[in-house]
């Protein structure tokens, strides 16, 4: 809402914002040596604002703890992988295969949902941890399954991925090689970059739009008391339905992107691991605050990398010689960077009004009565 | 002629052996303030989640306004046209005070996912709306001044207010309340009256639950006493006072 109605004010400050973005890859690929990796890492934030966006719907909104996101981001991969890739190209008919790039992502989005149903009819009665625990296992399931269907038809090519996948084919253009405009040289990581970028706004206009719409409300009326949403009228098992579809579909678009910008996919991307770092992009920067989970996800996945650079020179600068593994290191600093947070600022980086809120005053209210019981006992005992 | 608003009859509810509630029947007449009282665990409150569709009887008939709502789920209880409010305040303690309405309003818009996201004028006019309705339904209940507070932060008082007010704004026609003066002083009691009488005025029908008796013999029609699950008396409010058997629910039976 305050996004919204604060535009026209800052409507400068959005421009230059924009045009920061669009220029950015080329300050990144011109200022840094290693230009071109920090490029990758930043098309993967995006990817990863999708991903947290899409989780903020189902954990920020509507209270539902799920712990197998990366669930749909695997089936939204994958389905672009065998509709784009020659792996299933004797299985299926010739009509359904490489659809144009639009189509396949619709398509991404479509089955994504399909699954996020799938989840979502069997665990409706389920809250907090036990629900936590069977999308634990959802996660799992999608992972082994990826991993194992390469017998007795070979589905998904088992742990080896599935490779050759074709970069998207745009107006005409293919985004897989250089291309050449207004004397300007894009590689494809810069393409990729400004495609993702595309899909990343559309995703945060959908988002606020739907946080700011009466199914908004509903998601929000359902964590916050199921059985007076209930006794509202809100038809809690559609609209906790809703919100798992609505997650899985962002989740589908950004696993689609993902396989085509790494052009190759193995189950190795989709462990449990990476369901956490989803979930904690969402609770680090703030949960259900769009800008707080947008600087989360950036945090939580361009720290590793920017450690990754660091961490040696580091080391070297002072004890003087290599003491631990850099890549244990950087792992160490970042998991104690993100405990740190979370005991300073429990509600998050960004938190909405409403969960400071919720965090904030009420503990300090509680430590003041603490406060004042103590003294009355003591007059009390006077 | 009194048009019958509600109806219910054999109305069964058992929680393993506990018979909550046992063979009852009452019927609520368009525009009236219909009590319902009786000691504590006597089946007001289950008997309460049973006519708004939070409990499923086990056998009985339950017709509102012509339509059969036996074992119907919430959503369509509250489409039909029964809203509650609860004897624990549950509101949505960290949304605002307007958007606790504005969810009330859910089940009388419309709008889709599609809808949300492509905002047509439909769903933008809807939305105006939405928003209208809810600030004129804190007006009537006399909180508008708290509109951006969120609900947590409200006074006691003004929680029970915006409660009701979430509860009309789904368009009721049976506004059901249960313990709506539970712990409020005098002077708040008399202006909580006052406003279930001018929303009964406005068309509204009115079930009450409540312990304050005096609250009760001035503002009720008739009034239905329960016992034990079962309903032992009904009638207007002197009848029901004078009444041995709900005298001795009460006291117990005075010794020989």
């Amino acid at each position: 809402m305050n996004l919204i109605n604060s535009l026209p004010r800052k409507k400068g400050t959005l421009i230059a914002f924009c045009l920061l973005l669009l220029v950015l890859p080329w300050m990144i690929s011109s200022g840094f040596q290693s230009g071109s990796s920090y490029l990758r890492a930043l098309d993967m934030a995006l990817l990863f604002i999708m991903l947290a966006l899409g989780l903020n719907i189902v954990v920020g909104y509507a209270g539902l703890l799920d712990f197998g996101y990366i669930a749909f981001y695997a089936v939204g991969a994958y389905t672009y992988a065998l509709l784009n890739s020659p792996h299933l190209q004797a299985m299926l008919p010739s009509w359904m295969m490489y659809p144009p790039f639009v189509v396949s992502i619709v398509i991404c989005a479509i089955v994504a949902c399909v699954f996020g149903i799938m989840l979502g009819a069997p665990t409706l009665k389920l809250r907090g941890d036990y629900l936590a625990i069977v999308t634990l296992g959802f996660g799992q399931i999608v992972r082994i399954f990826m991993t194992n269907l390469d017998r007795p038809i070979n589905l998904t090519n088992g742990p080896q991925g599935i490779n050759n996948i074709l970069p998207p084919q745009f107006l005409g253009y293919n985004l897989g090689k250089p291309i050449e405009w207004f004397g300007l040289q894009f590689e494809p990581v810069h393409l990729f970059y400004y495609l993702i970028l595309f899909f990343c706004a559309l995703i945060i206009v959908v988002s606020i739009r739907l946080q700011n719409s009466r199914l908004g409300r509903a998601w929000v009326a359902i964590r916050e008391d199921e059985i007076a949403a209930n006794a509202m009228g809100i038809n809690t098992r559609n609209v906790k339905l809703l919100a798992f579809a609505m997650g899985a579909t962002f989740g589908g678009v950004s696993g689609a992107l993902f396989a085509s910008l790494q052009g190759f996919i193995s189950p190795e991307s989709f462990i449990l691991m990476e369901s956490i770092m989803v979930l904690s992009m969402v609770v680090l920067g703030g949960m259900g605050h769009i800008p707080g989970v947008i600087l989360g996800a950036i945090i939580v996945s361009i720290t590793p990398e920017v450690l990754r650079d660091v961490i040696n020179p580091l080391q070297m600068a002072v004890v003087g010689r290599k003491v631990v593994d850099p890549e244990t290191l950087r792992m160490l600093i970042f998991g104690a960077a993100m405990i740190i947070v979370m005991l300073v600022r429990p509600e998050g980086l960004w938190p909405s009004k409403r969960r400071r809120a919720e965090l904030r005053p009420a503990t300090k209210g509680i430590a003041l009565q603490e406060k004042d019981d103590l003294q009355d006992a003591e007059r009390n005992h006077d | 002629m009194t048009k019958v608003l509600l109806e219910i009859s054999g109305i069964h509810k058992r929680f393993g052996g506990l018979h909550a509630l046992n063979d009852v029947a009452l019927t609520i007449n368009q525009g009236e303030i219909y009590g319902l009282i009786g000691p504590n665990g006597a089946g007001k409150t289950t008997l309460f989640n049973v006519l708004t569709g939070l409990y499923q009887p086990d056998e009985g008939k339950f017709t509102f306004n012509g339509k059969d709502l036996f074992c119907q789920k919430p959503y369509i209880v509250v489409g039909s046209g029964i809203a509650r409010t609860f004897q624990n305040i549950r509101l949505f303690a960290n949304m605002s005070a307007l958007e606790n309405v504005m969810v009330g309003r859910h089940v009388r818009t419309k709008a889709s996912v599609f809808g949300a996201i492509f905002r047509p004028p439909q769903v933008k006019n809807e939305e105006a709306a939405i928003r209208a309705r809810a600030m004129e339904l804190l007006e009537y209940v006399g909180i508008p001044h708290h509109a951006e507070e969120l609900a947590c932060n409200l006074s006691y008082g003004d929680q029970r207010r915006l409660e009701i007010a979430r509860a009309l704004a789904t368009d009721p026609q049976l506004l059901a309340l249960d313990e709506p003066a539970a712990g409020m002083n005098p002077k708040e009691t008399e202006d909580l009256k006052e406003l279930m009488q001018k929303i009964r005025n406005d068309g509204v029908t009115i079930l009450l639950i409540e312990h304050d008796v005096k609250l009760m013999m001035g503002l009720c029609d008739r009034i239905a006493v329960l016992d034990y699950g079962k309903k032992i008396a009904e009638g207007r409010p002197e009848e029901v006072k004078s009444n041995p058997r709900v005298i001795e629910a009460y006291l117990g039976v005075a010794p020989e």
